[in-house]
């Protein structure tokens, strides 16, 4: 062999022009509408001239509401994808009966279900959780930026180059075809020889590391930036639930870490922790990423509790009924999430005492869950219940996660599992609280502050389309996979034998096409509201008469939040502020501490999508100059003391004139 | 944060006297030092996993070597004594510091990384000399967790002394800053932690690793 | 097929997941209920109803809030601890149906199950016969499996029969069941276990004595050989196997299934065995360990 391959080995590595899948008819279609769709967005980007402006403006900015929007955007165009694989399975099922197996091979159907749960989780759900968090967190404990604005910027592109390795799996080789915790020993090396688990591997490990430094940052920015006579009881809901997800992330994601880094040594050194062979041990697997895995559902699910205590509030126009009782409600449920990892396995026959322990701890978590839906009931409870868009997302919530609770108390009880396990009742259980829990919450979100991000609602008409397209095409989802899963039939299946499930497949299939208008409703929606900007406009910075500090500043912010730092007294600050009949101070403006923005940011997200995605392929050279690359660009950031400056008096002054004026005009 | 809301006490009543803001330039306190313990908090759950995945593979010898057969204490035992000793003058190195007497911290962090090297040393040593005899990570469950654990642990400190040239470099340049102040003492909670950590590995690895 | 179950276990476990479903509705119910109800009634349209914008606690009804789901979940903790015993897929049965004892002469049916790629093989050790995909067993009979796979993790699950276990790779689960009515019913793999895991059915028969008799025989006559070999050759993937029956069986194939030592000398057979032999064996089984690779 001549110096020569071995250079284009060292480059290359396997990744060889077989990898691209050109046979794949629905992947080169995809790809050529991808791509056409990428260039006209760049495009675009360069006729109108933003390169400049996306650039200074929000690559590099450190402020931590554009990071927050950034995260949303990321999370929405990461849900269109997902939810493309998801209207394929459900197309595939639909038709796979009677000897067909529909029109996807095995192959290709299970990289589809595998990237729809790995997407869905890491890529939708957690982006839009963390973003919530960024925007809205600070602003609510009366604070100008979150604690470390600089690794905020960070996290965020780390959590971009994973979500961009997942999608460079679509074109580039395959994604994993493991189910989405890549159990060994199918997703060792010897069942899975191929990229697509090296793909899962490295984009999860990249993501993480974002998602770990973006929790210590929210945690610190919590217990040392709140607003002066903030205690922690008076914290709103949102913050303290906010507070507890950070806690969960920073006490979880390590372990998802650890798991997955002796799954790659597993693979690319040849450790025996999860073989087969020599002594490996592939349940040690299940256990550890169920240890992170069980509490990763409450870091998405208690923010967004979060949300609808904010939004229930506000719109029965009544404090929080039991604001205590809640507060120790979400520390409970942060508690037990540790001690229930076992419930997603008994089958594995650890014995009845240690599955009636886990059953019986899953089952109390219930009981705060409980409590808190009865808190938001009595909170409406003689109030004032205005049914703008986050409030009637905030009801279909109720109402459809208590099924989905119930589901999964009863998939609790070990016995029961054993008949209900991985069958399609659980996937039903498990949407009907992620969509009916996580994702409606995240829209009540995204509905209540839109106007605070962007400084105009949300087109109402378009709203309530995708809201009855989304929940009532939820229902038809995934009500008859409650039904198949009591018929016995398990998930992740290509094709079926018995014709008589066919119709309850067909059900759901448009059940899914029902949530496809609701999203399409949704494009539609952002689209009117932009050209409608004018009339929907927030001028008071206080659109729904909100009661958290939030609402104290204008739609958008300044981006130093607050000209003064508010002195909180009680909780629901701003509520109280209104009601002592608070005046904007209009003078006496001081100069502004105010971090600079950096470019080291991205630069270390593109250069860890380049090395993870040269680790994949083992291009040794290639990961090698990249992870210098890594470390110079990581310690040069060091050396730059320069990381500040003094926003001066005079252009706060300007910019609260501007609001004054605004105000006054509108009154 | 709580002086000033000691001088204002919470206050139900309606009562105009209520002030709602700050007039004064008001700066939270830096939370970096509470950010990297939380950050080494959640190192050591990653270590945590590591003793777990020991602590259940650890008697998987898959007909290779035990414990018994391929730990050699005397030598660990060296080891131990140089990372306990650098943790030690590492501690110097901060006392100087808080004196602002900036050659002497600096030889004293000079010492801790040369006894950080020695101890690294030591350890591939280990590790090159257990490969060439075929008892390489590859050979059972209890090697890929024995190699897993300690080489971690080895990969953290080789972070620490990469650290610490960058922060002696920083040092010269800018002097006793502020920034670096805090930096170092970053460096010296990580240090700290992993000599705790290594207690951990000495007693759960070695020591108990050679009983039968 | 899950809700009207014909063997005992699969008919405990529906009663349970019924009894559970509707101790859980007694709260469920009235939170839908309430929650429309005020929703309706405390419209901001609706200037009747009353509005206190200041009420924002109450002891009492705080109490009632958390002590009325602790209550269903003291009662549904009950039950699960119970029945998570008694319904153990590693207990021996002490019913064949209800109120039907085990009777005291009966002997449990064993059938070694493991989990291929991708198709299920079922030995007998009391018949010496094997089959690929198919299962039978008499009536009111108790059965005994011990459940393993050869490279990845399935789970062996017969929704009529029972509940599921896992199949796992070096390892070995049990199941404790007992079929009631005679009839053809559907087994599969629920565990995601690669690309041909859709085609991982078999039928399983539940037989009078005689016709298990007959079963038995007839394997006998028309299968070939389950030899070491031949099982090496059954375990490479392959996807939609039909049914086939082995007559005979080597001695010990199940053993050396479970513990990977079909070839006695490679080493992953002796990460079996954590005696001292094994320790010793070292020297003789050299230190190259071949690259693995799926059976």
């Amino acid at each position: 062999m001549s110096a020569h391959p071995d250079l284009a080995k060292l480059i290359f590595g396997r990744l060889t022009l077989d990898s691209l899948p050109l046979h794949e008819p629905i992947v080169v279609i995809t790809f050529i509408g991808v791509a056409i769709g990428a260039l006209a967005v760049l495009g675009a980007i360069t006729y109108f001239k933003l390169w400049g402006y996306l650039w200074r403006e929000w690559f590099t900015s450190i402020d931590h509401k554009k990071i927050g929007i950034m995260y949303m955007v990321l999370g929405f165009v990461m849900l269109l994808r997902g939810f493309a694989d998801a209207i394929m399975m459900r197309a595939q099922q639909a038709v796979a009966f009677n000897g067909s197996t529909g029109y996807l091979p095995p192959e290709h159907y299970d990289q589809i279900f595998t990237a729809h749960g790995v997407i869905m989780i890491f890529f939708v759900a957690m982006p839009m959780v963390t973003g919530l968090m960024n925007f809205v967190m600070p602003l609510q404990i009366g604070a100008r930026d979150v604690a470390f604005p600089f690794l905020n910027n960070f996290s965020f592109w780390m959590t971009v180059a994973g979500a961009m390795l997942v999608m460079a799996s679509l074109f580039i080789g395959e994604f994993a075809r493991t189910g989405w915790l890549a159990y060994p020993p199918l997703s060792d090396i010897a069942s899975s020889p191929d990229a697509g688990v090296d793909y899962y591997i490295w984009a999860l490990q990249i993501a993480g590391v974002g998602t770990l430094l973006s929790g210590i940052n929210l945690l610190v920015t919590i217990v040392k930036m709140r607003a002066p006579g903030m205690t922690m009881m008076k914290m709103p809901v949102f913050t303290w639930t906010a507070l507890c997800t950070n806690v969960l992330i920073v006490a979880a994601f390590p372990v998802l870490t650890a798991v997955l880094a002796m799954l790659a040594l597993d693979r690319y050194v040849g450790t025996n922790f999860f073989t087969t062979e020599l002594g490996g041990n592939a349940m040690m697997y299940v256990n550890l990423i169920w240890i992170w895995g069980h509490p990763e559902v409450y870091i998405l699910v208690l923010p967004v509790f979060g949300i609808y205590s904010e939004v229930t509030a506000t719109f029965s126009r009544k404090p929080l009924f039991g604001y205590a009782s809640m507060v120790y409600a979400t520390v409970v449920i942060t508690v037990l999430s540790y001690l229930v990892w076992l419930h997603h396995f008994f089958t594995m026959g650890s014995g009845a005492s240690v599955n009636s322990f886990f059953g019986i701890t899953t089952m109390i978590i219930s009981i705060p869950t409980g409590a808190k839906i009865f808190n938001w009931l009595f909170t409406m409870y003689r109030g004032r219940v205005v049914f703008d868009l986050p409030m009637m997302w905030t009801v279909a919530f109720m109402i459809t996660f208590v099924i989905g609770g119930m589901t999964g108390v009863l998939l609790a009880v070990p016995p029961a599992d054993f008949s209900l396990h991985n069958s399609l009742f659980l996937i039903a259980h498990f949407h009907n609280v992620i969509i009916g829990g996580v994702l409606f919450g995240l829209f009540a979100g995204i509905y209540y502050w839109f106007p605070k991000a962007f400084g105009f609602r949300l087109d109402p008409f378009w709203g309530k389309c995708a809201f009855w397209f989304w929940v009532t095409g939820f229902y038809f989802a995934f009500m008859p996979l409650y039904v198949l899963g009591l018929m016995g039939v398990t998930r992740r299946l290509n094709h079926f034998s018995d014709p008589s499930l066919q119709i309850w497949f067909q059900i759901a299939a448009f059940g899914a096409f029902l949530i496809l208008l609701g999203i399409i409703s949704m494009l539609i929606q952002i689209g009117v509201s932009i050209l409608r900007r004018e009339q929907l406009r927030d001028v008071t910075g206080d659109p729904w008469d909100g009661r958290t500090l939030e609402w104290s500043t204008s739609s958008p912010p300044p981006p130093y939040n607050f000209a003064f730092t508010p002195r909180v007294h009680d909780h629901d600050a701003w509520w109280m502020m209104k009601k002592h009949q608070y005046q904007r101070p209009i003078g006496g403006f001081l100069p502004i501490h105010m971090p600079l923005n950096t470019s080291t940011g991205i630069i270390l997200g593109g250069l860890s999508f380049v090395f993870g995605f040269a680790m994949i392929w083992y291009m040794w050279l290639v990961a090698a100059l990249s992870f210098a690359a890594l470390l110079i660009v990581a310690i040069a950031h060091t050396f730059n003391y320069h990381r500040d400056y003094y926003l001066p008096a005079e252009e706060v002054s300007r910019v609260e004139a501007l609001r004054t004026e605004l105000l006054a005009r509108h009154v | 944060m709580s002086d000033i809301s000691s001088t204002f006490p919470a206050d139900r009543g309606p009562s105009q006297a209520l002030v709602f803001h700050e007039t004064k330039d008001l700066h939270p306190e830096n939370g970096t030092l509470l950010g990297f313990w939380v950050y080494l908090m959640s190192d050591c759950l990653v270590f945590a996993c590591l003793f777990a995945a020991y602590g259940v593979l650890g008697r998987e010898y898959a007909g290779g070597p035990t414990g018994m057969e391929v730990l050699e204490i005397p030598t660990v035992a060296l080891n131990t004594t140089l990372l306990l000793l650098s943790s030690i003058t590492y501690g110097f190195a901060v006392l100087e510091m808080q004196r602002d007497r900036q050659n002497p911290m600096l030889v004293w962090l000079v010492i801790t990384g040369l006894l950080g090297a020695g101890f690294l040393t030591i350890e591939l040593r280990e590790f090159a000399h257990l490969i060439a005899e075929g008892n390489g990570p590859q050979r059972s469950a209890f090697l890929s967790s024995f190699f897993t654990l300690v080489g971690t642990h080895g990969l953290h400190v080789t972070c620490g002394i990469l650290w610490m040239i960058v922060l002696i470099v920083q040092v010269l340049k800018k002097g006793l800053i502020t920034a670096n102040k805090r930096r170092l003492m970053c460096l010296s909670m990580f240090w700290h932690f992993l000599d705790v950590v290594w207690v951990g590995v000495f007693s759960f690895v070695y020591l108990m690793g050679v009983l039968p | 097929m899950l809700m009207s179950p014909s063997g005992d276990l699969a008919v405990q476990q529906r009663n349970l997941i019924i009894t559970s479903t509707v101790l859980m509705l007694l709260i469920i119910v009235p939170v839908i209920a309430l929650t429309l109800l005020f929703a309706w009634h405390f419209r901001a349209s609706n200037k009747k109803a009353t509005y206190d914008p200041d009420w924002d606690h109450s002891t009492i009804l705080e109490l009632l809030i958390w002590s009325a789901p602790l209550l269903i979940i003291i009662a549904l903790g009950a039950i699960t601890w119970v029945s998570t015993h008694k319904l153990d897929p590693y207990r021996p049965l002490d019913r064949i149906a209800a109120g039907r004892p085990v009777p005291t002469e009966a002997r449990p049916l064993t059938v070694n199950v493991v989990a291929l790629d991708w198709k299920w093989l079922f030995i007998y050790p009391e018949q010496g016969i094997a089959t690929v995909n198919e299962l039978a067993a008499p009536v009111d009979r108790p059965i005994s499996f011990n459940i393993t796979a050869s490279t990845v993790m399935n789970s062996f699950f017969i929704p009529a029969l029972a509940g599921q276990i896992y199949a796992m790779p070096g390892m070995q689960t049990t199941l404790q069941a007992v079929i009631n009515r005679p009839g053809e019913f559907e087994g599969f793999s629920a565990n995601y276990s690669g690309r041909g895991f859709s085609g991982m059915h078999f039928t399983f028969h539940g037989m009078s004595e005689d016709g298990f008799a007959q079963w038995v025989q007839k394997a006998k006559a028309s299968g070939g050989d389950l030899s070491r070999d031949a099982y090496v050759k059954l375990a490479e993937p392959s996807e939609n196997e039909p049914p086939r029956y082995y007559a005979t069986v080597a001695p010990g194939l199940y053993q050396a299934i479970l513990t990977h030592c079909l070839q006695p000398d490679s080493p992953s057979c002796m990460s079996r065995m954590h005696t001292k032999n094994g320790g010793e064996a070292t020297g003789m089984a050299g230190m190259s360990m071949p690259p693995t690779t799926p059976h």
